[in-house]
């Protein structure tokens, strides 16, 4: 299925340091391989071929000189078009942003360039990151790498099909309700949303500020955790993002093994999804389980709630944070005769519909007399539903169930019914709601051959449990996977 | 729950959005579906529960009164729909500032 | 028509804006600065731009608690929220402002004469951009088109909302002079409303005299000096008694001053009021200072105006006349009590000090850091002891202050203000009588305040150098003399 590079992160960066290949080599190869296979998926809405290239050179160097340029040296890396990339355009794959170029670089980026990686262009999302399909993108749908008449899930859907294609072995996306983890499952790639605040917002184009984290892509558990560990840590531009630093690296957690562990296979996330994906969740159990893990069922009545807060309160923030696309100081604007009229005229050519839709719903959410009944109640659920996590945290280190209910879908078969597109995160909203950190790691295949996700849930600040137990999954999923090859 | 049309105009001039006769009539039934789907958390009692806002323990975060550089005019300004007099050019304002 | 308006009682409150004086806005490090070329102090968090954000300025947190201090307010855990509306000025179509946990609440301010107007929050918000008109006048309405700079965009604001215990324009005026007092004694604000770094937003309603309910109130913007404060209240009470006299309602509403035809005119009724959609600022934490730091602020506010104005009080010996009083209220608002207090304990005469620095110093306010509080208690106790006449002594503080000087003696010898001797004042007066003999008449057939005609032919005469006590002295003894 890899129509790109079959390297992975911790090779190239290993070669480029060690004189064996030039990240300039890697850079042009990659940018190659995408203008020759993405025509098909659209994973990517631009590329940035020149300043790749001249990062790549700038890596050289430092590698000539006898210095290192960082632990992820070479290693080129797609992000999601909602990450602001100085002098590159940066677009929510919305029209409204159309041809803006940011004037400054997110903080992710900057982490990136520290550690050596280079920026090779910016990922196709749903607009604003409102989706579960990338289809509301501007700029058309990404198609899922595995079976091109799905979606490659969203609203990162852009992200996931790049390194689900092999096009790069790292990507950034963003998860507000689940859009990292639930693309990364139907592409059966790993995606993982860190704890709220583990990673600086700032350049991040916000969708709801209180539930959004930047979170990596890649192709195994071990090379998540390296991306997650460069992007992480505390920046001063960013209040929300969190003092505490790690105690150990993610290296060790990914082979201590899970012995010992007390795992909770969560009721509610396993409840109404589709039989293959259920089979999968439970047969990943049991390899903790083989592992020495103990494992055991819970339910978390609360966590049925999480859908009906998540929108309420992401629209809400969604309507003040989109406000400022108004035509008066950057991207679309539509001339009218006063300034309200040219306010209107450009934000109904600038958005489509499914944004316009969660405008709609959140500036109700928040208008005069409805307030405390919809904002209010939704804000007083997630204390509810922050208890019950503490609660069963109390038993459990961590807790595993389905990504998504079910495999890709096809193209189109959700657009016209929000709610069951909305459904879609059914199981990714909760983590998001309580801002702990949850990742999704490829366990087999469900219907139609295509890929499922096993989410493993922690509390906050415990990203290394969920590497762990990420890991031991994905070894699982690999034996499952070898025994089967040898069987037929 | 359901919405009026005109609580669905009100909201569009509130979010400044002119919407058509054709997205009124499909909000007002689809936002109104949504908000149905939300009552199952309008029926719980959650008097003197605390509100969540932001799933942050940590309180004053603050920085220096120190001056950072900032950006330069004309990167800015060149990326506006409309510029006059190194200003942001709108059109006319109908209405005070609230 | 008759208006009985002795039957109505006003009542007001108070909302009053003031800039923070730090050095950076309030949620970035663009530079606080007025004045400057437009967008040139702007970044992607005060030009909202996609992807920025919030971080709050720790200075601008202990100036609105000096204020809350400094207005005997409580200080409180807070927090921030978006007040939600579209305008152009408005960088990200939302204001981050505090709701209903303001940092300040529950104060008081207690006026000169003696009242007590209730403080009811004192909160942290950022101001907004500029709009400039063009076309139609420059006026909103009638404008082609409004450009936009955003250098004001994201300054630090802190709104002063009183409670409605205030009962007349005059009363307004002094609460607003005894607030930028205290602003500029705290140095949280300049106070400058001319600047616009000080803003005053009227509630006004009117009552039988006697009724416990209030009347509906309107709210007056465009108040943009203190004598558009008075006016504007005072015709906004006419107008609403009128209104009731003719049978009519009040409309709540909020109305515009315009200081040329002296009225108010209705802006919106309060049913197009907006839909603000307050909620908490997701992108920021919560304020709680705590004991240590609020109390550290609390040390380092000096003296309140109302006790440095007792203290001058106190150096004038207790009863000072009404002019005087003027003058104490003037030097304390203007921060320049320090100059009489070390010219007094220097040994100069009070009343003096304070008349030259309520007028010399006070209309030469730029100049006031080159001035030496050393060298002007010495000039003042020149002037008093009689070796400078005033004008000699207004001259050698203006060159004081314009020069950075610190020697008033040296001062007054390069401008050769020599103290002149009796003899040559006598000279000088018999040379004046001489030239106007009806004047002379005049004054010996007891027209004393002719003796303002002679001081000022000596002075012309001696170009300022004599003393017009001793001219005086010279003028009664001659008459006296003739007498005999």
């Amino acid at each position: 299925m890899s129509r790109g590079l079959p390297l992975d992160a911790f090779t190239i960066a290993s070669e480029v340091r060690s004189h064996e290949r030039s990240a300039r080599s890697v850079v042009e190869e990659v940018i190659e391989s995408i203008e020759r296979g993405d025509s098909e998926i659209r994973s990517f809405v631009s590329l940035m071929a020149e300043s790749a290239l001249k990062r790549a050179e700038v890596v050289d160097e430092i590698v000539a000189n006898g210095c290192d340029p960082g632990r992820l040296a070479g290693v080129p890396v797609a992000l999601k078009d909602n990450l602001c990339t100085k002098g590159a355009a940066t677009t929510c794959s919305s029209r409204i942003l159309e041809g803006w170029i940011p004037p400054y670089d997110a903080t992710v980026v900057e982490k990136l360039r520290d550690a050596g990686a280079i920026v090779v262009g910016k990922t196709n999302m749903d607009e604003f990151a409102m989706g579960s399909s990338t289809e509301t993108s501007f700029y058309g749908p990404t198609r899922n790498p595995h079976d091109t008449t799905k979606v490659p899930g969203g609203s990162s859907g852009g992200s996931a099909a790049a390194v689900a294609a092999g096009f790069v072995p790292l990507a950034l996306g963003s998860d507000t309700g689940g859009s990292i983890r639930q693309p990364a499952a139907l592409c059966g790639v790993v995606g993982m949303k860190p704890t709220y605040g583990r990673v600086s917002r700032y350049g991040l184009i916000a969708f709801a500020s209180s539930l959004d984290q930047i979170g990596p892509f890649a192709r195994s558990v071990a090379e998540a955790a390296a991306l997650y560990e460069v992007i992480s840590g505390h920046d001063e531009r960013d209040s929300t993002s969190l003092l505490k630093s790690e105690q150990e690296t993610t290296e060790e957690a990914l082979t201590r093994g899970v012995a010992g562990l007390r795992v909770g296979v969560v009721t509610e996330l396993l409840d109404a999804m589709a039989p293959q994906v259920v089979s999968r969740v439970r047969e990943a159990a049991d390899a903790l389980g083989l592992s020495g893990a103990d494992v055991e069922e819970v339910s978390i009545p609360e966590l049925r709630y999480a859908l009906s807060a998540y929108y309420l309160i992401a629209p809400a923030e969604a309507s003040s944070n989109l406000a400022r696309y108004d035509g008066v100081r950057y991207g679309l604007r539509v001339d009218a005769d006063d300034v309200a009229s040219m306010n209107a005229a450009s934000r109904t050519a600038g958005f489509g519909p499914e944004v316009k839709r969660r405008i709609m719903l959140g500036t109700y959410a928040l208008s005069a007399g409805y307030y405390d009944a919809y904002y209010g109640q939704a804000q007083k659920v997630r204390t509810l539903l922050i208890a019950a996590f503490d609660k069963v945290y109390e038993r459990f280190d961590v807790l595993v169930g389905a990504t998504s209910p079910e495999t890709a879908f096809e193209l189109g078969a959700k657009s016209s019914d929000p709610i069951a597109m909305y459904l879609s995160d059914v199981c990714t909203i909760p983590s998001n709601l309580a801002g702990h950190p949850a990742i999704s790691v490829p366990f087999g295949s469900g219907e139609g051959g295509l890929p499922v996700g096993v989410q493993v849930l922690a509390p906050a600040l415990h990203e290394n449990e969920m590497f762990t137990v990420g890991a031991v999954i994905e070894r699982a999923a690999s034996d499952a996977r070898n025994v089967g090859e040898a069987a037929t | 729950m359901k919405l009026s049309r005109s609580e669905v105009v009100h909201v569009a001039n509130l979010a400044r959005l002119d919407l058509s006769e054709v997205e009124v009539e499909l909000f007002t039934e689809q936002l109104g579906l949504i908000l149905e789907h939300a009552t199952d958390i309008g029926a719980l009692d959650l008097d003197g529960v605390e509100p969540t806002a932001r799933p942050v323990p940590q309180e004053n975060v603050m920085r220096q009164d120190e001056v950072r550089p900032g950006l330069d005019r004309r990167d800015v300004l060149s990326s506006a729909p409309a510029v006059e007099s190194n200003r942001f050019l709108v059109p006319r304002i109908i209405g005070e500032e609230p | 028509m008759s208006v009985d308006r002795n039957s109505f009682e006003t009542v007001i409150g108070l909302e009053v804006h003031c800039e923070l004086l730090t050095a950076t806005k309030l949620f970035c490090g663009c530079p606080n600065v007025f004045g400057e070329e437009p967008n040139t102090n702007i970044c992607p968090v005060c030009l909202g731009l996609p992807g920025s954000l919030p971080v709050l300025n720790s200075q601008a947190v202990e100036l609105a608690m000096r204020i809350g201090l400094a207005l005997n307010c409580e200080i409180r855990p807070s927090s921030f929220h978006r007040k939600n509306y579209f305008y152009p000025d408005q960088a990200k179509d939302y204001q981050i402002s505090q709701y209903d946990e303001p940092i300040n609440s529950n104060g008081f301010l207690e006026l000169p004469d003696g009242s007590r107007v209730g403080v009811t929050r004192a909160h942290l918000e950022e101001d907004t951009g500029k709009t400039t008109h063009v076309g139609g006048g420059g006026r909103v309405h009638s404008a082609e088109r409004s450009l936009v700079d955003y250098n004001r965009s994201g300054v630090p604001l802190v709104e002063i909302v009183s409670e409605p215990d205030i009962r007349s324009g005059a009363q307004a005026r002094a609460y607003v002079s005894e607030l930028r007092s205290i602003l500029v004694a705290t140095r949280a604000s300049d106070g400058k409303m001319e600047e616009g770094s000080m803003r005053v937003d009227a509630n006004v309603s009117v009552r039988p005299l006697g009724a416990t309910e209030f009347g509906t109130r309107c709210e007056v913007k465009n108040l943009n000096s203190l004598r558009s404060l008075t006016r504007a209240i005072d015709y906004e009470a006419a107008r609403q008694i009128e209104l009731i006299n003719n049978g009519e309602e009040v409309q709540q509403e909020t109305r515009h001053w315009d200081e040329d035809s002296g009225s108010t005119s209705s802006m919106r009724s309060k049913e197009e009021a907006y839909d603000y959609r307050y909620f908490p600022e997701p992108d920021l934490v919560r304020l709680a200072p705590d004991d240590a730091w609020i109390a550290s602020v609390r040390e380092s506010l000096g003296p309140l105006p109302a006790r440095r104005r007792a203290k001058l009080v106190s150096l004038l010996g207790g009863s000072p006349s009404g002019p005087e009083m003027d003058q104490v209220l003037a030097t304390v608002e203007l921060d320049l009590d320090f100059l009489v207090i070390e010219a007094a304990k220097a040994g100069a005469p009070a009343a003096l000090a304070l008349a030259r620095a309520s007028n010399e110093v006070a209309s030469n306010l730029d100049a006031l850091r080159s001035l030496d509080p050393a060298a002007f208690s010495t000039t003042v106790q020149m002037e008093s002891r009689g070796d400078l006449s005033s004008t000699q002594a207004k001259a050698v503080i203006a060159e004081l202050m314009s020069t950075g000087r610190t020697d008033p003696v040296a001062v007054a010898r390069d401008k050769g203000f020599e103290a002149m001797s009796g003899e040559l004042i006598a000279q000088e007066v018999a040379k004046a009588v001489s030239e106007a003999p009806q004047e002379w008449k005049r004054y010996l057939s007891g027209e004393e305040k002719l003796s303002q005609f002679f001081i000022g032919k000596v002075m012309k005469a001696t170009r300022g150098k004599a003393n017009g006590k001793d001219v005086v002295a010279e003028l009664r003894r001659l008459s006296a003399s003739e007498g005999e």
